[in-house]
C-alpha cells in the first residue's frame, strides 16, 4: 500500500438530506421549469396510520369461533333504510365509488357495472352524468349529484337506484374536480355542455345551497322530485368526521358516504391529494360516534372507502361500526390498471406499473383512464367485469373468513373489541388497545 | 282551472299531481294556494302544464322543470328554477340567491331583481331579469344567455365559458375571465326575442354584451424547455 493512501484523510460520506430528498428536488425542478403545479390521479401516496396497523385477535377460550366453510357468515347489507320507500340490498358490503364517465372510458365503466352485478352490489356514477352503458350494465346505480351539476336532469335522477350528494371526497376535502382538455372528447364535452379540449375544473361547492340547513331543503328538493323512493346519500371527505357526520344526519342523509384522504381522485393537485384530509383509520370512529350520539347507528348506514384493499381491511371496517365499504383504485387495479403486462410503455411515459398517475393525460396504457379510441381498444368490458366479480369475491369470503375466526355469523357482528393496534397512532385513531395492552391513548378513565 | 291548497294538501300530495300529469292531460291549468313561502314546490314536474302560484314560494320552486309553465304571483326564495331543463318559469316579484341555478334550458323570467348568484352554472337556460342582479352573477356560467335590464352587482361571470351576459344599467365589476365583447347582429335579435318573450319593453340597442375573454379555458404552462 502507498505512503499517500496510507496516510490520507478521511472523507465524510455524501449525505442525501431528508428535508430536501431526491423526490422533493425533483419536484422543485419540475415547478421551475412549468410554472405549474403537479396534477395526477389517485389518493395519498404518502405512508399514513391504516388497517395494517391493525389486528384481530381471534376466537380463543373466552370466544369460540364459527366453522371456517360451513358455518353461516352474513354479508347482506340494506342501506337506505331511514327514509326511502325502497332501500338498497346489496349482497356484500362493498361497493364501487363514483368514478365519472370522462375520467374512465365508457367500457371501463361498463366493466365496473357487470362486475359489480355479478357480485350483487352497487356502482356509482361520478361527475359528468349517467351514461347508457353505465345504467344498463349496473344492476343497481347509485348516481351522484354533484356541484358541477354536469349533465344532471331528472330523468336520470329517476333511473337511479340511490342519489348520492357529493359534499366532498377524500383526496380533497374542500377542492373540485379537473379533467384536462386531452380527455374533453366530442361526446365528454357534450355531456358535460363544455367546449372540447378545455382544461375543465369542477366547482368545489355546490351552487344552490350552503351549509347544513340548506342541505336539509336541497334533500326535500331530491325527495320531492324522486318520489321519496330511492335512499340519499351524503358523501363527505375525511375532514371533520364527527361533525359532518352529525350534520348530514340532522339534513336528513339516509346514508354517510366518509372518503380518507388515500381515497382516489382522477385528477387534482398533488399538493392537495397529500396535504388535505385525514386518513381513514382515524375518521370511522368518529363518525361512529357521531351516529351513536344521534342514535342513529345502523339507522343511517355508513360507508367507508379510501384505501380499502382486501377483505381483511373490510372486516376491520365492520370491526370500526361501518356498515359497508366503497373501493375505487381497488376496483381499477382489479380491472387491469397499473398492470405490469403494460410495463414497457409505463417506462415511454416516465413511470412504471404501480406508480402511474397522470391519469388526466389520457394515455393510460390500460385503456382504462382515457378515451383514446386507441387505447380504449385494449380493454374488454366483459373480461373486466369477470375480473372485478372475482375480486369482489375474494375480499367477501376473506372477510367472512375472519368475521367466523371471531365467532361472528354477520360481518356486522365484528366489533372494536375484536381488534388490537400495532402502533400506538393506531390505537388513538381506532380507538382500540394497542397490542399487549387495555389500554389506547384518550382511552376514557385513563391519563396520557 | 284546478285548486290545490297546499297547506290543506301537503306538499308531497300537491306535487304528485302535478308530476302524475302526462304530455297527454286535459287539465292543463292549475292553482296553487297558500305556499306561505313552501320549498320545493312544483318540482320535477314534467307536463305542457300551467301552474300558477299564488303568492310567495321558498327553495328550489320549480325546480328541475321540464315543459310546465310555472307563475309565481309573488317573490321567490333561494334556487328558483334550478336545473330547469325546459318550460318556462316567471317571478312576478324577487328571487333571491341562485335563481336559475345549472338551468340547462327554458326561461326563467324574474319581474323583480334577483339575488346574487343569479345563472351560476347556468347550462342552456335563458333568464331575463326586468330589474338587478346580485354579486357573483353568471359565475362558471356555460351557456344560454342571461338578460339584466337593471345593474349587476360584482364580479359578473367570474370564470365564464360559453354564456352570454346582456346588461342594460351598470356592472360593478366583472370577473375573472369576464370582458365585455361586440354586439353583433345576430345577439341583437336573440336580445329582441328574449325581451319580447318575457314582457320587457327595453331596446336590445341599450344593452352591452359580456362573455368569457377564454383566457382561463387552458392551465398556462411554461414550455420554453
Amino acid at each position: 500500500m502507498s505512503d499517500k493512501k496510507q496516510n490520507a484523510i478521511p472523507q465524510t460520506v455524501p449525505v442525501q438530506s431528508s428535508t430536501f430528498s431526491k423526490t422533493v428536488n425533483a419536484e422543485i425542478r419540475r415547478a421551475a421549469a412549468t410554472g405549474i403545479y403537479d396534477i395526477r390521479g389517485g389518493g395519498a401516496k404518502r405512508k399514513v396510520p391504516h388497517f395494517d396497523d391493525l389486528l384481530f385477535l381471534g376466537a380463543s377460550i373466552s370466544r369460540y369461533p364459527l366453522e371456517g366453510y360451513r358455518e353461516k357468515c352474513e354479508t347482506k347489507v340494506t342501506l337506505g333504510t331511514r327514509f326511502a320507500k325502497n332501500p338498497i340490498e346489496i349482497d356484500i358490503p362493498i361497493t364501487i365509488a363514483g368514478m365519472s364517465f370522462g375520467s374512465l372510458s365508457g367500457g371501463a365503466k361498463e366493466a365496473l357495472g357487470r362486475g359489480a352485478s355479478m357480485a350483487g352490489t352497487s356502482t356509482t356514477t361520478g361527475d359528468g352524468g349517467m351514461t347508457v352503458e353505465e345504467r344498463g350494465h349496473s344492476s343497481k346505480l347509485v348516481y351522484q349529484y354533484l356541484p358541477s351539476r354536469y349533465g344532471m336532469n331528472p330523468d336520470d335522477l329517476r333511473k337511479a337506484d340511490a342519489i348520492e350528494v357529493v359534499v366532498g371526497q377524500g383526496a380533497k376535502p374542500g377542492g373540485g374536480g379537473m379533467l384536462l382538455g386531452q380527455k374533453i372528447s366530442d361526446r365528454v364535452a357534450q355531456m358535460r355542455n363544455l367546449p372540447k379540449g378545455i382544461d375543465q375544473r369542477s366547482a368545489c361547492r355546490h351552487p344552490d345551497w350552503t351549509g347544513p340547513d340548506d342541505l336539509e331543503i336541497k334533500i326535500l328538493e331530491l325527495r320531492e322530485i324522486t318520489g321519496w323512493r330511492v335512499p340519499i346519500y351524503v358523501k363527505v371527505g375525511g375532514a371533520r368526521p364527527y361533525f359532518d357526520t352529525t350534520l348530514a344526519v340532522k339534513a336528513g342523509a339516509d346514508v354517510v358516504v366518509l372518503d380518507g384522504m388515500q381515497g382516489g381522485t382522477a385528477a387534482t393537485q398533488d399538493v392537495f391529494i397529500e396535504h388535505v384530509g385525514q386518513p381513514i383509520l382515524a375518521c370511522i370512529r368518529e363518525a361512529v360516534r357521531a351516529l351513536q350520539d344521534l342514535d342513529m347507528h345502523r339507522e343511517v348506514q355508513l360507508i367507508v372507502s379510501g384505501g380499502v384493499r382486501n377483505g381483511a381491511d373490510v372486516a376491520k371496517c365492520m370491526a370500526l361500526g361501518a356498515d359497508a365499504v366503497s373501493i375505487g383504485t381497488a376496483a381499477l387495479i382489479a380491472l387491469g390498471d397499473n398492470d405490469p403486462r403494460w410495463e414497457a410503455e409505463y417506462q415511454k411515459l416516465g413511470t412504471t406499473a404501480g406508480a402511474y398517475d397522470d391519469w388526466h393525460e389520457g394515455k393510460d396504457p390500460a385503456g382504462i383512464t382515457t378515451q383514446d379510441p386507441e387505447l380504449m381498444k385494449r380493454f374488454d368490458p366483459i373480461e373486466g367485469g369477470r375480473r372485478l366479480n372475482n375480486y369482489l369475491k375474494v375480499m367477501t369470503l376473506e372477510a367472512q373468513t375472519i368475521a367466523r375466526a371471531c365467532g361472528k355469523s354477520h360481518v356486522h357482528n365484528l366489533e372494536p373489541e375484536d381488534l388490537c393496534a400495532l402502533t400506538l397512532e393506531a390505537a388513538a385513531m381506532a380507538k382500540v388497545p394497542l397490542a399487549g395492552t387495555d389500554w389506547w391513548p384518550g382511552k376514557p378513565g385513563t391519563s396520557y | 282551472m284546478e285548486k290545490l291548497d297546499l297547506q290543506a294538501l301537503g306538499l308531497r300530495a300537491l306535487n304528485e299531481k302535478l308530476q302524475n300529469q302526462t304530455d297527454e292531460t286535459n287539465q292543463k291549468d292549475w292553482e296553487i294556494i297558500n305556499p306561505r313561502g313552501s320549498h320545493a314546490i312544483a318540482v320535477g314536474v314534467d307536463a305542457p302544464i300551467n301552474v300558477t302560484v299564488r303568492g310567495s314560494t321558498g327553495y328550489y320552486c320549480g325546480g328541475m322543470n321540464k315543459q310546465a309553465h310555472i307563475h309565481v304571483d309573488g317573490s321567490a326564495g333561494p334556487g328558483v328554477a334550478e336545473n330547469m331543463m325546459s318550460g318556462t318559469v316567471t317571478i312576478d316579484g324577487d328571487a333571491s340567491q341562485y335563481a336559475g341555478a345549472t338551468g340547462h334550458g327554458g326561461t326563467l323570467v324574474i319581474k323583480g331583481n334577483a339575488a346574487s348568484r343569479c345563472g351560476i352554472s347556468m347550462k342552456g337556460i335563458d333568464i331575463v331579469v326586468h330589474g338587478n342582479i346580485g354579486h357573483m352573477s353568471a359565475f362558471m356560467a356555460q351557456s344560454g344567455n342571461l338578460v339584466v335590464c337593471g345593474d349587476a352587482g360584482d364580479a359578473l361571470g367570474d370564470s365564464i365559458y360559453e354564456a352570454r351576459l346582456f346588461v342594460r344599467g351598470s356592472v360593478k365589476s366583472l370577473g375573472a375571465d369576464c370582458i365585455e365583447k361586440e354586439m353583433r347582429p345576430e345577439h341583437l335579435d336573440i336580445l329582441r326575442e328574449l325581451l319580447e318573450k318575457s314582457g320587457c319593453d327595453a331596446k336590445p340597442e341599450e344593452f352591452k354584451r359580456y362573455g368569457s375573454a377564454r383566457q382561463l379555458y387552458n392551465f398556462k404552462i411554461d414550455n420554453a424547455y
